[in-house]
């Protein structure tokens, strides 16, 4: 008898067992699922991975198809980037938070802009009322750039920019930043997230419809892999496509298809795949469920590979690697017993760095209830550095590789992920499907679904639906001074009277001309940020030119 | 027979978090009420203009932005210029305990907070009608 065929029999006489046993001992409940619902057997066993064959399926880290990682050596080399997500109010405020980071051992910044920032309109303007610095910080022109890295040599850090639609225009500040201090953009390292399509299906900070949104993001892969080679061009995010209520599957799934988008139309514009596809990057989220989730990033690394080499035919590894940054799932966390959250996002980090992420942010205790204070920011950072210094989950690569539970999850997710690629294909791709609202009524669907599960008590949140106890409001949480609107106004009134506004002009001039044409749009957007014309100037030009996406409503 | 509660779910500001929002929108609709969403981005004059073309008797709004203080009141206002005193204000998403009593003091009759149950929710329109 071979050892599967032994297997197979001593399964039948266990299993046996296991139902008398049943009968006077019954089990919690009927059925075990998953974080995301998926069916968890009783126990897994080599049978559950029969037919696999463990090179061409798991392979060896830094080598195709990556399930056990990018690296090589992975952590052993040096740890994933510690990177905390923060900014608001002014430019002088997130400023001091960043050096706060950085001295607290931080390795790598991350900016949050605000709301009108995020959607192309100066603090002043009428729907700014009541946003500017409130979910981060007000950037209205390079001006404001200079004061938020005033005393951070860009060469010496890496710095991830959560910015979409004007991605272009915020890349272009932090250029002309860089070039006051005397760094050339070919020694800047950074992420821009300049990621529209989940914009239009989880996160909302669109401005410009599909097509020329399109357009600005293969304009910027091409500029950088000339003149910024070391940035990433794109963060494809599944983040928010998780915390507006998907699935994991669901989040690897409609992430690959964005990615898949993007490559597409930098192919169609005329690009290489291998010149373009080293600087992709992505972005994933990582909610409870330690082993789904350290799953769904190896799946996710497979399934890009097999994506880049097999349906692209890119030729170099760097573009079959799927890179990614990973921050805990806001969602998750509790406004009831907010302490509570601190072993949430310990075992959610746990879960990201058993993945195999390149950075993480770790949220923080309090954030279901307001912007993180200073505290609770150290903690959520110290957490981080207690699982790479004390845990021992980074001494070896993959250290749950070979689990029969999460190698049976890794394939499962892959499979039903490429499920609804294939779905996703066959309405015409990713920027049709989100046209259609496929993409947002699978979301919604989700997140219903687990809201109804939580008010049940099918589904446990402690504290939130059990283990409740009396509280009283929670004190000392961050407030944003709400003067800085008023002081922002005034900047720009300063700026406006202070610049040349003859180079304004003319700068804007030229970026509506290229606008109208083929032209790439980085080097006007350039020139115009140099001349100091403010973002809403520059958005404005492109809305004139480009028009306004409407978001298709769906409940 | 009684008549159908209708409601309006708004997003008001340049908050993109609507998940909250739309779970509300959908609960209500399943509890029997008919409900109008806005979508995202609107202005406060935009939420009064829709509620009184719609005939609604409940603005519901969900901000996690942290300008509820600026626009939630904005809201009671507009209703008030256009002497419109028959339409139940509430609110909800990540909004500061310390700001309910403001809230409440410009016409927001009631904020729910993460982790409110939609029930609740549903009860309290259910209870505080004003017409």
């Amino acid at each position: 008898m071979s050892g599967n065929e032994k297997l197979k029999v001593e399964l039948e006489r266990w299993n046996a067992g296991v139902d008398k046993s049943l009968a006077k001992h019954p089990e919690r409940r009927k059925d075990f699922v998953t974080g995301s619902k998926a069916p968890v057997e009783r126990l897994y066993t080599p049978a559950d991975l029969a037919g696999r064959e463990y090179l061409d399926d798991i392979g060896l880290p830094g080598e195709y198809p990556f399930t056990r990682g990018v690296q090589t050596t992975m952590y052993r080399g040096r740890f994933w980037t510690m990177r905390q997500y923060a900014g608001f109010a002014t430019a002088e405020e997130s400023n001091k938070r960043y050096k706060f980071l950085l001295e607290q051992g931080q390795t790598g910044l991350s900016v949050a802009f605000d709301l009108p920032t995020q959607i192309g309109y100066d603090s002043d303007h009428p729907l700014s009322a009541g946003e500017v610095g409130k979910v981060g910080v007000a950037i209205d022109s390079l001006a404001d750039m200079e004061l938020l890295f005033d005393g951070i040599p860009l060469d010496k850090v890496s710095t991830s920019m959560t910015i979409n639609a004007p991605a272009a225009v915020l890349l272009a500040m932090y250029i002309a930043v860089a070039e006051k201090q005397g760094v050339t953009a070919d020694k800047l390292n950074g992420t821009i997230q300049n990621d529209i399509l989940k914009e239009y299906v989880a996160r909302g900070t669109y401005i410009f419809p599909p097509e020329p949104s399109m357009r600005l993001i293969t304009d910027i892969f091409a500029y950088c892999s000339k003149e910024v080679p070391a940035w990433n061009t794109i963060s494809i995010s599944g983040y928010h496509i998780r915390e507006a209520g998907s699935t994991a599957v669901q989040e690897v799934a409609f992430t690959l298809a964005d990615g898949i988008a993007y490559v597409e139309a930098a192919i169609k514009a005329g690009l290489d795949v291998d010149e373009f596809a080293p600087r992709l990057s992505f972005f994933f989220n990582a909610h409870n469920d330690l082993f789904e989730e350290v799953a769904k990033f190896r799946a996710a690394r497979r399934l890009w590979a097999k994506v880049m080499k097999e349906r692209f035919g890119a030729k170099s590894p760097k573009s079959w690697m799927l890179r990614f940054h990973t921050q805990t799932g806001g969602s998750t966390l509790t406004a009831q017993q907010p302490d509570n959250n601190v072993v949430r996002v310990a075992i959610q980090a746990l879960a990201a760095v058993l993945g195999g992420t390149q950075s993480l942010h770790t949220n923080s205790r309090d954030e279901a209830l307001a912007l993180p204070t200073e505290e609770s920011v150290r903690i959520a950072l110290r957490t981080q550095q207690i699982i790479a210094n004390e845990s021992g989950a980074a001494e070896t690569v993959d250290p749950l590789a070979g689990s029969y539970y999460v190698e049976s999850l890794t394939n499962r997710i892959e499979d039903e992920a490429w499920n609804y690629i294939r779905k996703i294909d066959s309405l015409g791709g990713a920027v049709k499907a989100i046209e259609h609202g496929f993409v947002q009524q699978e979301i919604q669907d989700a997140a219903y679904a687990y809201q109804m599960d939580v008010e049940s008590g099918e589904r446990v949140v402690v504290g939130l639906n059990k283990f409740q106890v009396k509280e009283s409001a929670p004190e000392g949480l961050l407030r944003v001074d709400p003067s800085v609107g008023a002081s922002q106004t005034a900047k720009l009134k300063a700026l406006r009277a202070k610049r040349d506004s003859s180079k304004v002009e003319s700068a804007l001039a030229a970026l509506k001309a290229a606008s109208k044409s083929d032209a790439n749009l980085m080097p006007p957007i350039v020139e115009a940020v140099k001349a100091y014309a403010t973002l809403g100037e520059i958005c404005d030009v492109l809305r004139a030119t480009f028009g306004e996406y409407q978001q298709k409503v769906t409940i | 027979m009684e008549r159908t509660i209708r409601v309006l779910v708004a997003k008001p500001g340049l908050d993109g978090h609507d998940r909250g929002a739309k779970v509300i929108a959908r609960a209500l609709r399943d509890a029997g009420m008919e409900v109008v969403y806005t979508g995202l981005r609107q202005t406060p004059e935009q939420i009064v203009q829709a509620a009184v073309q719609e005939d609604v008797d409940v603005i519901a709004m969900s901000i996690l932005s942290g300008a509820h203080n600026h626009l939630f009141p904005r809201v009671t206002e507009l209703l008030a210029e256009k002497k419109v005193d028959d339409v139940l204000v509430i609110g909800g998403g990540v909004i500061p305990e310390g700001d309910y009593e403001f809230l409440k003091s410009k016409g927001i009759a009631a904020i729910f907070g993460p982790g409110t149950p939609t029930g609740t929710t549903v009860e309290f329109i259910r209870t505080h009608l004003k017409r």
